[in-house]
């Protein structure tokens, strides 16, 4: 890792640390309050605060997750830097492509 | 007088990078080191046996082996403190190519100290006045607080990350770099930060501390390598350095 990822990789983890207390604080409240799928849709469809909230979560993660899988793969396997990226990028995108599909059923009308 | 206590059973490590450990009975004495035993096998048992020491007195840092499974220099290590049933299993250290028997290849060891840019930078010249340091401001401390390193190879020889990325430069190497780093008189700090900031450099480190607990000087190379992480990031946000 250099100091580029590295930054990337602390500045994407600051991002999700105060966004998965939330995140955790909302599954308890909507398991407290027994709220249905139905319920949470109709909170969230619509809303451009959940889709800037879980959209900024789903980049930051995938950022924050590739950069981590690059470093993994150095480590753990035959592939040096320049190999490992195409692998980690690729992890990225799809991490984003997921979670930006379920951002997108979670907020879309 | 003798001061024999019994005898221990000492496995050394024999051959290059392939070879196997053999088993020679030493006596073992009061207050008796690692290093003792290693000389009691050379002088007495087997000539051909190679290792290093220079000092034996914890200044040189090359006697560094590796005993029961842990870094450690040998002069300082009473055997009485790492026998556990009267055995020691004594190799040479990890993460380094072996020569031969207990003696390892320290170059790329030093050349990663070189890499880091771990040699001084000069400011003035022999004509200038000698510079008026406080021991006392937060630089000055910092760099004290690993400038006691003797290059022995055991935070080297006990990291999990250089045993992983062989790139990596190593706590030893990054330590030289901090106490530089946090030494007012140096002039060669962007070079420097811009060096450890590549792949291999300070943020490669996992903060396993290792190297703190092994290490027989009691520094803590994870602090410096921490510090060197703040700085550089500082350094590459202003656009000092590059990635």
């Amino acid at each position: 890792m250099n100091v580029q990822l590295y930054v990337w990789q602390r500045l994407t983890a600051s991002v999700m640390a105060p966004l998965v207390l939330v995140h955790i604080a909302v599954i308890f409240y909507a398991t407290h309050q027994g709220l249905t799928a139905a319920d949470i849709l109709s909170r969230t469809r619509g809303s451009i605060a959940w889709a800037s909230y879980y959209g900024i979560f789903v980049a930051a993660a995938s950022i924050h997750a590739s950069i981590g899988v690059r470093n993994i793969l150095n480590e753990w396997s035959p592939l040096t830097n320049r190999r490992a990226d195409l692998p980690a990028v690729l992890f990225g995108l799809a991490l984003a492509a997921l979670g930006f599909r379920a951002v997108a059923a979670l907020v879309l009308p | 007088m003798s001061d024999t206590l019994s005898e221990l059973s000492v496995s050394l490590w024999r051959g290059t990078e392939q070879g196997r450990y053999e088993t020679y009975s030493v006596p073992q004495r009061a207050s008796q080191t690692v290093l003792d035993v290693v000389t009691f096998v050379q002088r007495h048992i087997d000539p051909t046996l190679s290792y290093r020491f220079a000092c034996r007195v914890g200044v040189c840092g090359s006697c560094a082996m590796t005993v029961n499974g842990k870094p450690r220099w040998t002069c300082r290590t009473h055997v009485s403190k790492v026998a556990g049933g009267g055995r020691l299993e004594i190799g040479p250290l990890q993460n380094l190519p072996v020569i031969k028997d207990l003696t390892t290849d320290m170059e790329i060891f030093f050349e990663k100290w070189q890499a880091a840019k771990g040699a001084f930078a000069p400011t003035k010249t022999r004509h200038d006045p000698i510079a008026q340091i406080r021991p006392d401001t937060p630089a000055r401390v910092a760099a004290d607080a690993g400038i006691e390193c003797i290059n022995c190879g055991v935070c080297y020889a006990g990291c999990d990350t250089v045993r992983w990325n062989s790139d990596y430069l190593g706590p030893a190497a990054l330590t030289r770099a901090w106490t530089l780093v946090n030494d007012e008189r140096d002039g060669g700090n962007t070079a420097r930060l811009q060096a450890i900031s590549a792949s291999g450099g300070c943020h490669a480190c996992h903060s396993h501390q290792s190297c703190q607990e092994l290490c027989p000087q009691a520094l803590n190379p994870t602090a410096s390598i921490a510090g060197l992480k703040r700085r550089t990031a500082v350094a590459y946000l202003k656009g000092e350095i590059t990635s």
